[in-house]
């Protein structure tokens, strides 16, 4: 089986300065894998390097063995890899709805189509209804996004990415903010709707990431210094000494 | 089964009352355009409604871009200009070698002007958004009005290019030289242009552009290249300009270069925002009450642009949602009933608003009277009160009104916003909220 995300020497700079370096990292198909470190460690700039959002300085990224660096991020989508965004990035004026409306027209073929009604498309129409119901949205559906309280944003926030059916789903700190029911509600909604994808999770929330990862990366200073199964990591004496100190026990 | 049966039918039977309504307002809107010139029949008004039919089309093409897709221009008549000039030209080949081509069908050719413009040089323009677009429009728009003057042969030098409507093949027996012709000509294409581009924002590229206004960053994570998307807005917002100056076109029998202007421009970017550029409807209120002010206050006032510039303003600080805004605010208490909570505190406000709008307007009218009045009267007639413009008294009149008009109506507005709160909230508690 082919990996779904290869990341071989990728490095980013920033003038003289470099957010990331000898980056290199393998996630299986069908994994669960987080990428845990410290505040500043390059997380983000790590999942903004293989979304397209930012390009590497050097270095290759590959997606299902293809390479995507380079690539602008609607090209990367359409071969099959979703993120979402740490600080909610909807559609604000447009309700929800719509907003997960928008997200499957692409994956359903009608593109760019301006000779199409768009309240006429059943199988946009079965999707949309699908995804509100994982998200529980749907007695929100006429609301503007920008009305939604903050844990219904962010559950927009995944709703809307995993709508085109993307093989590969990245999510950005999705319980950053959220209370402990919450979490726990987000965390199952995850485990549920990645059900038979790639998932790449950036958290803080250790609980979380160990309830949740079938393995586990360490980022230290924009080098992952480990990678390995939940048990591997909790008892890396790198790993301990980095990061985690004696949070986990 | 049969819950699911039953409640598939309730959804489309829904569905056929939305439609019922939906389809309603269209053959309203078609009814009225039919019966206006049987009602008003002056050569005036006629003229008139041709001007508002135009602008209208011309406004919900701007709401294209602007209200739609998010995109700030300021050489918009570029597209209007080339469509006007293309249709005359086209107009006077056709009468020179008789191609069988009616007057009907000219608009046609506007549209392709103008939208021919915007394929060429769109894709460079809508690379980016914001600031960087707005500034390009306004580049274009100045670099093509002034390539207008120059270039004689295509633009006609400052006179522009005249033709004779009448010259083109006769249509059902028609040589459209009468107004009343050349306003349903103008009639049919307004409902054409507006159930088309009523249609474009019920597709799914309408509603990725929607999408590109409110977030283009999250766009491009969903499969969209948002430079592309802003293209074909571009594109679309083009043609149907080009379609509103062929009408001119048609109507004046001339193209000039004041088709292309800056003018022009900030005209149509006047009547969609002051219009409202969140509804769809909005433009066309909008540039129905500018093409109306524009007609009459020329008549009656030499300022007329600074009546436009105040209510400019006026509309950007307090309502930014244009007119459509402030009727669509009322929604919501329409349907929870607490209408009525608002309007007394409305008619009350009316008095000094009134008081204040017209010391406003006596001091705008003194200033300019005086200022320009060599030779000429002094004598400033103000809905039928004359005032002498070099009197103290017309000065200290106009100063009472501005300062006592504008003490009382800041105190009845607040009630009026008071009465707005009231009314929200008691409408939010029965589910309708604003």
């Amino acid at each position: 089986m082919t990996t779904a995300i290869e990341i071989n020497a990728v490095e980013k700079r920033f003038g003289q300065v470099s957010i990331i370096h000898d980056l290199n990292l393998r996630i299986a198909q069908r994994e669960r894998h987080a990428i845990i470190g410290p505040n500043g460690a390059g997380k983000s700039t790590t999942f903004n390097l293989i979304s397209g959002y930012i390009q590497p300085s050097s270095g290759e990224i590959r997606l299902n063995d293809e390479v995507i660096s380079g690539l602008r991020p609607f090209e990367i989508n359409r071969r099959g890899l979703s993120r979402s965004f740490q600080v909610t990035n909807v559609f604000a004026r447009m309700t929800v709805w719509e907003n997960v409306r928008c997200a499957v027209l692409w994956a359903t073929g009608h593109r760019y189509s301006f000779w199409k009604n768009v309240d006429n498309l059943p199988e946009v129409r079965r999707r949309t209804t699908e995804i509100l119901e994982d998200i529980h949205l749907t007695h929100r559906r006429d609301v503007p996004a920008g009305l939604l309280t903050y844990a219904e944003q962010r559950e927009l926030e995944i709703g809307i990415t995993i709508a085109g059916g993307a093989n590969v789903i990245m999510l950005d700190e999705p319980t950053a903010g959220m209370s402990h029911a919450e979490t726990e509600r987000a965390v199952s909604l995850i485990r549920r709707l990645t059900e038979g994808r790639t998932l790449v999770i950036v958290e803080h929330d250790m609980s979380v990431v160990f309830g949740l990862a079938d393995r586990i990366s360490v980022l230290v200073y924009g080098h992952i210094i480990a990678s390995g199964t939940p048990h591997e990591i909790r008892n890396d004496p790198k790993v301990r000494e980095a990061y985690l100190g004696q949070e986990v026990h | 089964m049969t819950d699911a049966a039953t409640s598939n039918l309730l959804l489309a039977k829904e569905a056929h009352g939305r439609n019922l309504k939906f389809y309603g307002i269209w053959l309203i809107a078609a009814i009225a355009l039919i019966v206006l010139p049987l009602i008003f029949s002056s050569g005036g008004s006629l003229t008139s409604f041709s001007l508002i039919g135009i602008s209208i089309i011309f406004a919900l093409s701007y709401n294209i871009l602007l209200g739609q897709t998010g995109l700030l221009s300021f050489g918009h008549a570029v597209h209007y200009g080339l469509g006007g000039f293309l249709a005359v030209h086209v107009m006077n080949a056709v009468a020179a070698h008789d191609w069988p081509i009616p007057l009907p069908f000219i608009p046609l050719f506007g549209g392709i002007g103008g939208l021919a413009f915007a394929v060429v040089i769109g894709w460079v323009m809508t690379k980016r958004a914001g600031t960087v677009f707005a500034m390009i429009t306004l580049g274009i728009g100045e670099l093509v009005a002034s390539s207008s003057l120059i270039l004689r042969s295509v633009f006609g030098g400052e006179s522009g290019i005249t033709t004779d409507r009448t010259a083109l093949p006769h249509m059902f027996g028609w040589s459209f030289g009468s107004q009343i012709e050349i306003y349903y000509l103008i009639a049919f294409w307004l409902m054409i242009s507006a159930i088309a581009m009523y249609a474009l924002t019920r597709t799914p590229l309408g509603r990725i552009c929607n999408a590109v206004r409110d977030n283009p960053g999250r766009v491009e994570f969903i499969g969209y290249d948002p430079h592309v998307v802003r293209y074909l807005a571009y594109c679309f917002a083009g043609f149907f300009a080009g379609i509103a100056g062929g009408l001119a076109a048609i109507n004046f029998e001339i193209a000039n270069s004041a088709y292309l202007g800056a003018t022009q421009s900030g005209m149509v970017l006047f009547a969609t925002f002051i219009g409202g550029t969140a509804y769809f409807f909005g433009p066309i209120l909008g540039a129905i009450l500018v093409t109306f002010l524009q007609l009459g206050l020329t008549n009656v006032t030499t300022v007329w642009q600074l009546y436009f510039g105040i209510i400019f303003i006026g509309i950007v600080m307090f309502a930014p949602g244009g007119i459509a805004g402030l009727v669509m605010m009322h929604r919501p208490l329409l349907r929870g009933g607490t209408l009525m909570t608002v309007i007394p505190s409305y008619l009350i406000a009316l008095i000094p608003t009134l008081v204040l709008a017209f010391g406003v307007i006596l001091a705008i009218e003194t200033v300019a009277r005086y200022t320009e009045s060599q030779g000429g009267s002094n004598l400033i007639n103000l809905f039928n009160v004359p005032l002498d413009a070099t009197a103290p008294t017309t000065w200290l009149l106009a100063a009472v009104l501005v300062v006592v008009g504008a003490l009382l109506a800041r105190m009845t507005w607040r009630r009026i916003a008071q009465a707005w709160d009231r009314a929200s909230s008691a409408a939010g508690d029965r589910g309708y909220l604003a």
